[in-house]
């Protein structure tokens, strides 16, 4: 049977704002992936959890708060703890240029901004998932 | 991670080797074959309630409240929540988590979510085969929820020991709920959202539809006969209003009142039986399926195929003809 690109797409931290999120989960959607949505206000702990449940190939954060490098460094650690450090993430939503460096040093695999085509997601997660 | 300690890991309690095994089985791999031939010796224990009904009745939400109020008797969960693949892309967006919200970080409750992938019915092809691996590693209580359903997806019925039909108030009229398919298969019916103003016609409907129709229920019905216990299982209507945690104590109990009635009724065992021969019908035709395809090839499908397409044939005297070539008869 054929095997399908899982991918959990989460919103940690407390900002209200999903649309970003709603969007991607769409594309991928329509780029032919699984996409798990877990909505809105989401704690590290619960987005390591249902990316270990889910057993997803990558994990897509969409955080437009400024809380990334409070939240991001955080999720990668619960990640780690359960084993599942190794999954690519990515980071979607507000990031000042200059956190770019400091987020990928983290671990983070790459940082989409505002306005990034859609396709150029897929691209990357297609690419990191066949390394 | 090779596959006897994955599934030994599993076993152990180890959540992401079961998370990797579900993966595996879900995608039919050999790999996931091979845990499944390994693991169904342990199958056959769980209580697998089944949740079906309409897009929007609040499935998901009741679901979640069901597995708490299992957890608060100290029950391990399982949910494995079923969505649409699209028939387009063959990509599916999995929402049903996002109303499990309070589960997630609960140690004792594990939830998967699965696309279709292109199955009708309800459920996904290898749904039956992860809530196997589920009951292997030792849930007692496992809820599967179908796919939002309209008419006819009953597969669940075939799968679940207890079947749950979530309505909401205003879906419909009288004949609806007369209707052949899922009203039939339901042995709990719940009506949710009963805090609105048309609930309680909805209730009158439903208890018109059940007095018309004697006792029901799929495993109500096949229980009935010379072994049947006096009583004949009558699915009871439970009023729940599920993002208030209204109700969700009263379904609880309805459904373990129905697993102590198929147990009393012979009906557990009965059904263990049927699911045997169900599988292997199943698996023999996957099998059978596969072997054939291989056998005939593309280029003698392709040909029958054409034939059909210029009228020169009729499709069932094609595939007929097919079948004497590769199997010699």
């Amino acid at each position: 049977m054929e095997r399908k690109i899982r991918v959990l797409i989460a919103k940690p931290g407390l900002d209200g704002h999903d649309r970003g999120a709603k969007v991607i989960a769409r594309a991928l959607r329509d780029a032919g992936m699984e996409v798990i949505y877990t909505g809105l206000r989401q704690t590290p702990t619960m987005v390591a959890e249902a990316a270990l449940q889910e057993d997803v190939d990558v994990v897509g954060l969409s955080i437009l708060s400024g809380a990334h490098m409070a939240l991001v460094p955080r999720v990668l650690e619960e990640l780690q703890q359960r084993g599942i450090g190794d999954r690519p993430l990515f980071v979607g939503g507000i990031v000042p240029p200059d956190d770019v460096p400091a987020l990928k040093a983290l671990g983070v695999q790459e940082v989409f901004g505002p306005g990034t085509n859609t396709q150029t997601v897929i691209e990357f997660i297609q690419r990191v998932v066949h390394a | 991670m090779p596959e006897p300690d994955l599934v030994a890991a599993a076993l152990a309690g180890d959540r992401r080797a079961l998370a990797r095994l579900l993966s595996w089985v879900e995608n039919g791999t050999e790999a996931g074959q091979a845990a499944l031939a390994a693991l169904y010796p342990r199958t056959g224990r769980a209580h697998i309630v089944g949740l079906t009904g309409s897009p929007g009745s609040g499935k998901s939400t009741l679901i979640g409240r069901v597995a708490q109020e299992l957890r608060q008797r100290d029950n391990l969960v399982a949910i494995v929540a079923v969505d649409p693949s699209s028939p387009f892309s063959g990509g599916a967006l999995l929402g049903d988590r996002l109303r499990m919200q309070d589960l997630v970080t609960d140690p004792g409750v594990f939830v998967r979510s699965m696309a279709s992938r292109g199955q009708p019915g309800g459920l996904a092809r290898a749904t039956r085969d992860m809530i196997g691996v589920l009951d292997a590693v030792g849930f007692p209580f496992i809820l599967v929820e179908t796919v939002g359903a309209g008419q006819a997806e009953v597969d669940i019925a075939r799968t679940a020991h207890t079947v749950v039909l979530v309505e909401a108030p205003g879906m419909g009229d009288d004949v609806q709920a007369l209707k052949a398919g899922l009203m039939e298969i339901a042995d709990i019916l719940v009506v949710n959202k009963a805090d609105r103003p048309e609930a309680q016609q909805t209730i009158r409907i439903l208890q018109t539809a059940q007095q018309l129709s004697g006792p029901a229920g799929h495993h109500g019905a096949q229980a009935a006969g010379p072994t049947a216990p006096a009583a004949a299982w009558s699915p009871p209507i439970v009023q729940t209003v599920a993002l208030e945690d209204r109700g969700v104590a009263e379904l609880v109990e309805a459904i373990l009142a129905h697993r102590r009635y198929l147990e009393a009724s012979g009906y557990w065992q009965r059904r263990l039986e049927q699911q045997a021969r169900a599988e292997v019908e199943t698996w023999l035709q996957r099998h059978l399926l596969a072997l054939l395809r291989e056998r005939i090839g593309d280029a003698q499908l392709d040909e029958a195929v054409a034939a059909v397409y210029r009228r020169e044939q009729d499709p069932a005297s094609a595939a007929r003809q097919l079948l004497e070539i590769v199997l010699q008869i």
